[in-house]
């Protein structure tokens, strides 16, 4: 990536450097918690210490005695708030009640908030949170979810947009029991808890009588807005909610977290401008990847062609709402199976809801699916990416639809390649290198590619300057960057030459940032934005005197060097500023809207798809495991910025690698609470658990998947990874771990423990 | 976090003085332990002594090669200087197992000796914690207890010393100097830091108002046969589960002394030097190595979630005593194990 700076108005595909970047790396973008209001007070929160229960008394006297602290929140003194459950959801609420914190005495899980203190300062407010003292009736908490999983059942109310498993089709249990190769295996993912860089946390500041500006850390600031609206029953036009950078976010805010509701709230009842940010401890508390456990029965033909797929699963939720993700559907649609039975239960336990966390479902579907159909390919006896080549499917057999697109032959093909997989040895532990067993494993990675509605605006100025605006979010994904490009190719320019503004509740309306679809939607509608300026601008060129754009239609023109210009005549044409100037104005401004094709739904489907191969070396005395080698190819159709996506895919293997290897919420049952509540303990890959990634993005043109012919890149890098590096422990050591994270005893003593 | 008050003391008999003057007066040294321990409300100093204008920032060599490490060197300062490089190879690889670097700029050698275990619930203060509070009981024992001991362990508590440079002092020859009030005194480096017993709350044998001033270390000894290896969560930046300092005089094959550390499965190091006397002698092979292994392991208990430790100590001794043996010590920057 030599060039770093674009010669020519065409951005799209070019390696921008993010244009936030020297703001965040000079610590000049401020993140939520980093504004600083006149006279703010601050909070801190103090939370349950049982799993389930009763408060039975609130000790507040030596809280409230601290100077500096202004007021302490409890269940008992809450001011009220609104009283429906509907006023609570916000637009990706779940099936249930939503959490009210301070509503009542009742604890419904551990960390809960029981009290919020606010001070003057924010060191007197945690210190007096810490004299909290609360006595309670305690319960015995339900945990584990091999316990809980008795009691899983089927949620009785679907969630929003999530299609729940398919009919069975086929004969699958037949199919399965006289199939000559057979394979039945259990797998465990354990919790995995969001721990971004930037913690949760709202600076509300009271503007006057029922008026907020409040910056938070979430990942929709029109969501945070209505939620606030509706539950303090304020006025929309008098609440705006900015998120102008968040530093990570990966699906955590998707939701609004509780600390904004209790800033507001105190900034309300006060009428003051208010702080909260939550600790790391309080992280895990919040949202988090459910406990997972999944059957997989899957059985092949002589030949390894799929006969039967059973894929059950059930996760954690919480005892108040029914989180759901899509797991076990992905089983019904990644490789050709006519005989196939998914299922897809909840247990409800006492923890905070889950929620969305990169890649939600697909990442812990895939690790029991991939897992299988590697175990499968040895029962064959096939190399497991012939098994998946043999298994290849053109169409969604769950909806038996058409997919837009499906570039995995060519992930499979480039990634195999670049990784040298022909040179692999196929049985277990036949390749080392000295102590170290060599092991190769591979996966496929499939993701949604969605378009959601998202209105934006484009503005052209007199100089040849352009705004382009809309309520989207950057969480790290690089939406300031993209939107720039698409700004400046639609007119000609230079990134410099863009103002791009996110991260407002005012903007134009766009769905909360997530799902991948942020790229593909609003970069759509900042693109129809930009064709609808064009269409104007063409309007006012026709009636100029002797123009030579008097009888053509936009798809005729274009902008090009500040003019526009006949598409096939760039002679012809009239510079932009005369035709602004023709038309006494100094800018034109328009607003353009996209959504889904509904008619092209019923037929089509767009998915990403990935390939990933993976080398793990394994001392064969010790069993230290190290990832040295990772080579991921994906297909993901137009990739705007080579940079960014880059980026977008490194995360998410590394996030796969901390998925496979490290990350685990550690519980005491006894206590229903999670120990290893800080990042020393809870572990993720550091440096040197990253060797080589190497990135492939094959070509793919999908005119269909959105009109930009964009995929979308956030989640597609996790999906997949962590079996790949099971399959390749597999293949290194000849033991199969099926229960994640694989944890150095679990590879070398699974045998030992079991003796 | 409670209010507390700050002195910072230039003598070090005013820091004893200090904490003698307050009961619930502690040290601050580079303060990645206390400062923590004082957020998660762990701890509660009325009053925080910060020791770091004290003369205590030196590395001496003396005439018999003995090294004397002040209490306020940091980890990093130790870890790289040359002549520890040179004749305390094996503590500078034990240093540069631990932490990151970040950390160990700040660390000292005085809190590293002085650093608490990382036993969950010692850390949360909302859990019932022997150590923490004599008497409320002890958690881990029937909890999540992946990180605790196998060894020395009592009814009481069941935690690690977290220390990788500890356990290489352990190897070593070493002796703490400690100042207090009644003046000064030297402490052998095994008898500095306690086994549970009924009273979890010691974590070593110092006395009330005292500091350690500096560890002093035999140099040059066990600079050619020596290894660290640290088996964690991840391949950096994490805790041992186990680790194991080595170190071997060998000659024409046969072992004339041996040491053997192990971190991660005690309340302090571990080390059992009458083991390593009947092994003297003896050839320095496989079998030799395993059965100090087996003898060291001989009480091991698990506790349910540690089980593991127990079997995978057997293998990370024979393997540090190998690698020792072959002059190929482990190299921390290295992930690979030699
Ligand atoms: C995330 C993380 C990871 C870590 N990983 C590792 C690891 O892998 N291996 C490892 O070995 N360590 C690790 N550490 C621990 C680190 O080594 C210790 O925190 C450090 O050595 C403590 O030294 P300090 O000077 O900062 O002590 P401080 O925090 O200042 O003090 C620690 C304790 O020692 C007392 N104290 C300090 N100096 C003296 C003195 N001279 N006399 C008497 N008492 C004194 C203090 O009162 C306090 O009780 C890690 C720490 C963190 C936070
Ligand atoms: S092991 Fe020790 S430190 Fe941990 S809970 Fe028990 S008493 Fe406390």
């Amino acid at each position: 990536m030599a060039q770093t700076t674009p010669d020519t108005g065409r951005l799209i595909g070019f390696p921008l450097a993010r244009i936030d970047g020297p703001k965040k790396v000079t610590g000049t973008a401020p993140y939520a918690a980093e504004h600083h209001p006149q006279g703010c007070l601050h909070g801190f929160v103090t939370t349950a210490t049982i799993g389930r229960g009763r408060i039975t008394r609130l000790d507040l006297a030596d809280a409230a005695a601290v100077p500096g602290v202004v007021k302490i929140y409890t269940h008992e003194n809450r001011p009220r708030t609104a009283w429906w459950d509907r006023s609570w959801k916000d637009e990706v609420a779940l099936p249930g009640h939503p959490f009210r914190p301070l509503e009542n005495d009742r604890i419904l899980f551990d960390g809960q908030p029981v009290a919020l203190v606010i001070a003057e300062t924010f060191e007197a407010a945690r210190d007096a949170a810490a004299l909290i003292r609360v006595s309670y009736a305690a319960e015995e908490p339900t945990t584990d979810l091999s316990a809980a999983r008795q009691d899983a059942y089927v949620p009785k109310q679907k969630r929003n947009g999530i299609a729940p498993p398919p009919p069975p089709r086929g004969e699958p249990q037949a199919a399965y029991d006289r199939a000559p190769h057979r394979i039945s295996a259990e797998y465990w993912l354990e919790g995995e808890h969001h721990n971004p860089m930037e913690l949760f946390g709202s600076t509300v500041i009271y503007e006057g009588e029922g008026r907020l500006t409040v910056h938070d850390k979430t990942q929709g600031s029109q969501n945070v807005q209505g939620y606030l609206c509706g539950i303090f029953e304020l006025q929309p036009e008098n609440v705006r909610v900015y998120n102008y950078f968040v530093g990570g976010a990966f699906g955590s805010g998707l939701r609004p977290g509780h600390q904004v509701f209790l800033a507001t709230l105190a900034a309300l009842d006060l009428r003051r401008s208010v702080k909260l940010e939550l600790s790391r401890q309080e992280m895990f508390y919040m949202r988090w990847r459910p406990a997972t456990v999944q059957s997989v029965k899957m059985a092949a033909d002589a030949e390894g062609h799929l006969v039967a797929i059973l894929h059950d699963a059930i996760a954690a939720t919480s005892v108040h709402e029914d989180y759901q993700e899509t797991v076990v559907n992905w089983s019904g649609l990644a490789y050709r199976c006519d005989n196939v039975q998914l299922s897809y239960e909840l247990a409800a336990m006492n923890v905070s809801t889950p929620g969305d966390m990169r890649a939600p479902g697909a990442a812990t579907g895939f690790v029991a699916l991939e897992c299988a159909i590697d175990e499968l390919s040895y029962a064959v006896g096939l190399d497991p990416l012939e098994m998946r080549v043999l298994n290849f499917v053109h169409v969604d057999q769950n909806e038996d639809l058409q997919l837009t697109s499906k570039a995995l032959h060519a992930c499979y093909r480039e990634g195999a390649a670049r990784f040298g997989w022909a040179q692999r040895s196929p049985k277990p532990r036949s390749m080392r290198d000295g102590q170290d067993l060599i092991g190769w494993g591979m996966a496929t990675g499939i993701w949604e590619a969605t378009l959601t509605q998202a209105t934006a605006r484009a503005r052209l100025s007199k100089g040849g300057k352009v705004a382009v605006s809309a309520a989207a979010s950057d969480i790290g994904t690089g939406t300031w960057t993209v939107l720039a490009q698409v700004g400046a190719d639609a007119f000609g320019v230079l990134p410099q030459q863009v103002t791009v503004e996110i991260g407002d509740s005012s903007l134009p309306k766009t769905s909360v940032e997530g799902g991948s679809w942020t790229a593909a939607s609003t970069g759509s509608a900042v693109q129809a934005a930009a064709r609808a300026v064009q269409a104007t601008l063409l309007r006012h060129a026709r009636t100029m005197p002797g123009s030579p754009l008097a009888e053509l239609s936009v798809e005729q023109t274009a902008i090009r060097g500040g003019r526009l210009v006949m598409e096939i005549n760039d002679q012809a044409g009239v510079a932009l500023d005369d035709i602004l100037d023709a038309a006494g104005l100094s800018f034109i401004e328009e607003e353009a809207e996209v959504a889904p094709d509904a008619a092209q739904a019923k037929t089509f489907v767009s998915y990403t798809h990935s390939g990933i191969f993976v080398e793990v070396r394994i001392d064969d005395e010790v069993g230290v495991i190290r990832v040295s080698r990772v080579v991921i190819a994906v297909a993901a159709g137009r990739i705007l910025n080579p940079k960014t996506a880059r980026s977008q895919i490194l995360g998410g293997v590394v996030m796969g690698i901390g998925m496979a290897l490290h990350e685990e919420g550690m519980t005491d049952h006894r206590l229903g609470r999670i120990m290893n509540h800080n990042l020393a303990e809870y572990h993720i890959p550091a440096h040197a658990d990253i060797a080589d990634i190497d990135v492939i993005f094959v070509e793919e043109h999908d005119a269909m998947a959105s009109p930009l012919g964009v995929k979308g890149l956030g989640e597609i890098g996790i999906v997949g990874v962590a079996a790949a590096v099971a399959n390749a422990i597999y293949h290194a050591t000849g033991t199969r771990v099926r229960h994640f994270p694989i944890t150095i005893d679990k590879v070398l003593f699974a045998k030992e423990a079991a003796e | 976090m409670r209010p507390f008050s700050y002195l910072r003391p230039t003598a070090v008999s005013d820091a004893v003085s200090a904490l003698m003057a307050e009961p619930g007066a502690q040290v601050l040294a580079g303060g990645t332990n206390l400062v923590d321990l004082m957020k998660y409300d762990v701890t509660h100093p009325t009053a925080v002594i910060d020791i770091n204008d004290l003369p205590l920032r030196m590395i001496e060599t003396g005439e018999n090669g003995e090294m004397r490490l002040g209490a306020l060197t940091t980890n990093a300062e130790v870890a790289h200087d040359p002549a520890v490089t040179d004749m305390l190879p094996l503590l500078s690889s034990a240093i540069l197992a631990g932490a990151s670097p970040q950390l160990r700029n700040a660390a000292t050698t005085g809190g590293n000796l002085l650093q608490r275990t990382r036993c969950y619930y010692f850390y949360d203060p909302a859990t019932p914690c022997n150590k923490r509070e004599p008497g409320t009981g002890c958690s881990a024992i029937g909890g999540v207890n992946r990180i605790h001991a196998i060894l020395g362990a009592s009814e009481t508590c069941i935690a690690t010393h977290p220390s990788d440079m500890c356990v290489a002092l352990a190897a070593l020859d070493t002796t703490v100097e400690v100042a207090g009030p009644e003046g000064s005194r030297e402490i052998p480096f095994l008898a500095f830091h306690r086994l549970p017993g009924a009273h979890p709350e010691r974590d070593n044998t110092l006395q009330p108002g005292e500091i350690v001033v500096a560890v002093r270390v035999a140099g040059g000894r066990f600079a050619r046969h020596h290894s660290y290896l640290k088996l964690r969560d991840r391949l950096s930046y994490a805790f041992a589960l186990v680790s194991a300092a080595a170190a071997l005089d060998i000659e024409e094959g046969r072992i004339l002394d041996v040491r053997v550390a192990l971190g991660g499965v005690a309340h302090k190091p571990w080390r059992d030097p009458l083991a390593e006397a009947e092994v003297a002698g003896q050839p320095a092979t496989r079998q030799t190595f395993e059965a100090l292994a087996d003898r060291l392991l001989a009480g091991a208990k698990g506790q349910g979630g540690n089980d593991f430790k127990i079997p995978m100590a057997r293998k990370a001794i024979v393997r540090a005593l190998a690698q020792a043996a072959a002059g190929t010590s482990q190299i921390q920057a290295e992930k690979r194990v030699r």
